[in-house]
């Protein structure tokens, strides 16, 4: 990888989409059943990053810069450790050249 | 009890906006419902949208449809570590009407075909989310909204909500929701001077250039797109779901690493990062998708996972519009006969066997598997890239060699069977009958 695109971090790669945050949480972990998973794929296929690996062997995520994608809950391999919804009409994700 | 509307259309893209448009001009009482603020304001894709179904209902949709450019250019490039073999195509013809392929951005399409359908008579309802559907004796009677008293009651729910389609899934209709048959898209939209584009990708005017990847992304099942907007280009990847999980790679890494090859450096050099974005891809093809017809529901576009993405192809808003138009009309003629049951509603399945929504898909169902294969993905590239290599090669003043043996030579280096080389041809072949 070049060195030319290093210039744009996580954070300004994430500054270029607009967000109308929700109050509430669309998307719900539940730590617990994280603690034992394996595979974490959460953590390498959100396309946002919005699953930290803690060196507890849980997870720690935040809902508000969320694509609405549906990869996380796709290929989660605990049963019942990701409540995936839409966030309530008008909120979440606006894209502007999808 | 009373409907609120005859039709009620779950979702405003492109398959969604189709059905509103079909069930409103058949007569009927349509209500459409996004739950972005505006249409397109959730979607994304490569994207080039092949309109030519528009003709059966947008008369002259060219002279006002939203368009970066019109594609008179595509490529299709073979990519290995710094190699790369492009077959590339060009015609003046399809920079005119009809046309053949346009670039858009979605928040400017899908609110202009949304458009087309309160045009039609449909009403438009935005910022509100269908949370699940209403049903009576297991048959669909209506939806539910987050909207305060937000239940709405009709004869025919037409489920265009897309590749998460939780309408479907609620509806018992998908026998195998799984990640086999599920790809993410991510994409970078760089902006550029418009001159620069025209330079880098040799085409003028509102002329553009379309190229799909395969080897695009190492390690991992998938391919890669790069496509021209009028001040942008679009350029990405799509990856296998199992697949990435399983190379622990981060999607924006191969983008990174996209964006460096010695084949796409120098078209995307430079440019500014104005929007990063991703979505869902449903490309199971004929073999992933549910049952699409229920009593009081039919599905379409994306739900139906309809998209056809089959390598040298990636068409999933034409599918879209095709099976939403199918879609309208037959809410439309099932509610004029009188039957919407799953018998009455059926007459959605037979037009989109007999057009190219289904007739595509059967003929190509076996491609998609193929596409995203270990031999097509990690094997061909590099034995594509050597054979062409070795033939243009000059080594003076050794004669060159003969084809046979170079085939022979390099599929041994490569690790490719013959066998599997002839078995993986004739799928391909088979399916171009
Ligand atoms: C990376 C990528 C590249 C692609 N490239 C191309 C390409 O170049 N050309 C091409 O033709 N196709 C391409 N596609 C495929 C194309 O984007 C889809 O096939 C197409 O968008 C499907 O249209 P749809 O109307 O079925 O679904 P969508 O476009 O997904 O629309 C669904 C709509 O429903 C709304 N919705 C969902 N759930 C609810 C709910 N519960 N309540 C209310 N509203 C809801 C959403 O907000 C959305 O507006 C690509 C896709 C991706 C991801
Ligand atoms: S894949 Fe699922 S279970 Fe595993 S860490 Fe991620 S969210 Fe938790
Ligand atoms: S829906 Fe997509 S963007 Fe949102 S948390 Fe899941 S993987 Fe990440």
């Amino acid at each position: 990888m070049t060195e030319r695109y290093d210039g744009v971090s996580f954070e300004d790669r994430m500054a270029t989409v607009q967000f109308s945050v929700a109050d509430t949480a669309h998307i719900v972990v539940d730590g617990d059943k994280c603690q034992g998973c394996t595979t974490k794929a959460c953590v390498s296929v959100c396309p946002a990053k919005l699953f930290v690996p803690l060196s507890s062997g849980g997870v720690l995520f935040n809902y508000e810069q969320c694509f609405e994608c549906g990869s996380c809950y796709v290929v989660c391999n605990e049963a019942g450790a990701i409540s995936w919804s839409y966030p309530e009409g008008g909120k979440g994700v606006v894209l502007r050249h999808g | 009890m009373a409907e609120d509307f005859d039709v009620i259309v779950v979702g405003a893209g492109p398959a969604g906006s189709m059905a509103a448009l079909a069930a409103a001009r058949g007569g009927w009482s349509v209500c459409l419902i996004e739950r972005g603020p505006f249409p397109g304001s959730k979607n994304m894709y490569g994207g080039v949208v092949y309109p030519r179904i528009l003709d059966q209902v947008i008369d002259r949709w060219w002279e006002d449809v939203p368009v970066q450019r019109f594609i008179t250019r595509r490529q299709t490039m073979v990519m290995e570590s710094d190699r790369a073999l492009t077959v590339d195509y060009r015609t003046a013809a399809w920079g005119a009407p009809p046309y053949n392929g346009l670039t858009t951005y979605r928040s400017d399409f899908d609110r202009w075909l949304a458009t087309k359908a309160t045009e039609a008579g449909a009403t438009l309802v935005c910022s509100t989310t269908v949370t699940g559907l209403l049903l009576e004796h297991d048959r669909v009677v209506g939806v539910r909204t987050d909207r305060p008293e937000g239940e709405l009651r009709a004869k025919v729910v037409i489920a265009c909500d897309g590749v998460n389609s939780f309408l479907a899934k609620e509806a018992g209709l998908y026998a195998n929701f799984s990640a086999d048959h599920l790809t993410l898209g991510v994409k970078e939209v760089l902006r550029f001077d418009p001159a620069t584009i025209e330079e880098r990708f040799g085409v003028t005017g509102r002329e553009g250039c379309d190229i799909e990847i395969l080897g695009a992304t190492p390690g991992v099942l998938g391919g890669g797109f790069c496509y021209t907007n009028y001040d942008t280009v679009a350029i990405g990847i799509i990856a296998k779901l199992p697949s990435l999980a399983a190379a622990k790679v981060r999607p924006e890494d191969l983008i990174a690493n996209l964006k460096a090859h010695p084949a796409i450096e120098p078209l995307v050099r430079g440019g500014e990062l104005v929007e990063y974005n991703a979505h869902m891809i449903p490309e199971g093809g004929l073999k992933a998708m549910p049952q699409v017809v229920t009593d009081g529901m039919v599905v379409c576009g994306d739900a139906a996972h309809l998209t056809l993405a089959a390598g040298i192809w990636l068409e999933g808003v034409n599918f879209a519009m095709g099976s939403g138009l199918a879609a309208g009309e037959a809410a439309a003629e099932a509610i004029s006969a009188g039957d919407w049951t799953a018998a009455g509603l059926g007459v959605y399945r037979t037009k989109i066997n007999s057009t190219f929504v289904l007739k595509d898909h059967e003929k190509l169902q076996h491609i998609p598997e193929l596409v995203l294969s270990e031999r097509v993905q990690f094997a061909y590239p590099a034995l594509i890239c050597d054979l062409v290599e070795e033939l243009f090669t000059v080594r003076n003043p050794t004669p060159k060699p003969g084809g046979i043996k170079v085939l022979l030579d390099k599929a041994r280096a490569n690790d490719v069977k013959l066998r599997h080389l002839a078995i993986d041809g004739l799928k391909a072949l088979r399916s171009f009958r």
